[in-house]
């Protein structure tokens, strides 16, 4: 029972690692401030969630637990508050999104 | 009162999940007191509406945020797939929205959701009108089907009645 | 769990890059709030790594200090103040 947990908890460790790593070359690589915080967005949803939940599985059913979900709680209300100020303060400040409607891969300032 | 009752609740379970005393009588009573207190502060700052504390809409919240759940994780693969590509087949582009929701605190439950899903970011939020910057493609037509909209909605039910209105 | 951490530490270091060559300010201000999502994660982390679950207090306050600091920043990006009220919505005090 416990190696099963144990297992969970390391997938779900493994898991949001490897997301919160994909969402920091997301931010490297994308090439603008509207498309970086998609790549920010997976950090703070997917990368911190599971790493939460692979602690949460860890510590078992205790205080511990709880303080985890709290934690889980209020990144899930604050991120998508934080990313929409931002978004709207980059769009006050002049910054022109990029967009493309026909083709793609065409303007991106390949930074790798 | 509903939401007064609430609010008391979940500080004096928060006071109890937090400290982990339970035992001692005396410091129970002052967790409680401490409880009370911010209640009857909060009372008197007139801060207690439906928005800050949307009990109210109760277990229709319960079948949303499963299927939010859900929509989160197959955006969050979707958009971590197309990075990881060395030709990261992205399309940014913007568009607007109507939300179809009664009251403001639908519009932002609405407007959070489609933040929290990667791949859309809502960008402005004036008068139900959302305009929302869309990753791709795919992420644009999933915003503009209107799933979450009709879902947000369905969540919001009958607010009129159980919350005063805004002023 | 060496390995969450290592990875959360890598992922760090990639944010701060962002946040140093970033080409706006907002760039900035993303890579930095990013940044401290990480930091809380590295903290709870490392708080069961170490054997000390009471780091997921500072983790806690962490989270909303980074929020609420984001907020600020990106107030004061915008206005250049941080007394200012918003003119729309809600009116502020009663």
């Amino acid at each position: 029972m416990a190696l099963i947990a144990d297992i969970v908890s390391w997938i779900c460790l493994i898991a949001g690692s490897l997301f919160a790593l994909i969402g920091a070359i997301g931010i490297i690589r994308l090439p603008d401030v509207f498309t970086r915080m998609h790549g920010a967005g997976i950090i703070d949803t997917m990368g911190a969630g599971l790493i939460l939940v692979g602690l949460m599985v860890q510590a078992g059913l205790t205080m511990v637990t709880v303080k985890l979900l709290l934690i889980l709680l209020f990144l899930m209300l604050t991120s998508p508050t934080t990313t929409h100020a931002l978004a709207r303060a980059a769009l006050n400040g002049g910054v022109k999104p990029l967009l493309d409607k026909k083709n793609d891969g065409e303007d991106e300032p390949s930074k790798t | 009162m509903l939401h007064r009752l609430s609010l008391g609740l979940v500080l004096c379970i928060l006071w109890l999940l937090l400290s982990g005393y339970f035992s001692s009588a005396l410091l129970l009573g002052l967790g409680l007191a401490s409880a009370a207190a911010v209640v009857f502060i909060a009372h008197r700052m007139d801060v207690i509406d439906h928005e800050g504390h949307p009990v109210h809409l109760g277990w229709r919240a319960t079948i949303y945020l499963p299927w939010l759940l859900g929509e989160i994780v197959k955006a969050n693969i979707d958009v971590a797939w197309r990075i990881i590509q060395p030709s990261m087949p992205i399309r940014p582009n913007m568009l607007r929205v109507k939300a179809s929701q009664k009251s403001e605190l639908g519009n932002v439950i609405y407007a959070n959701s489609i933040t929290l899903t990667p791949g859309t970011v809502t960008v402005e939020l004036e008068d139900g009108l959302l305009g929302v910057h869309a990753i791709t493609a795919e992420a644009a037509e999933e915003v503009l089907s209107g799933e979450m909209d009709r879902r947000v909605t369905a969540m919001e039910g009958h607010v009129e009645t159980a919350g005063k209105k805004v002023e | 769990m060496f390995t969450a951490a290592a990875a959360i530490l890598v992922t760090m270091a990639i944010a701060l890059v962002r946040a140093l060559a970033g080409p706006t300010v907002f760039d900035r201000i993303l890579a930095v709030n990013s940044f401290g999502t990480l930091t809380m994660l590295f903290i709870a982390v490392y708080g069961f790594l170490s054997g000390r679950p009471e780091f997921l207090d500072i983790a806690l306050v962490y989270a909303l200090i980074n929020f609420i600091g984001t907020i600020a920043v990106t107030k004061y990006v915008t206005f250049s103040d941080l007394g200012y009220s918003a003119d729309k919505g809600g009116s502020g005090d009663p």
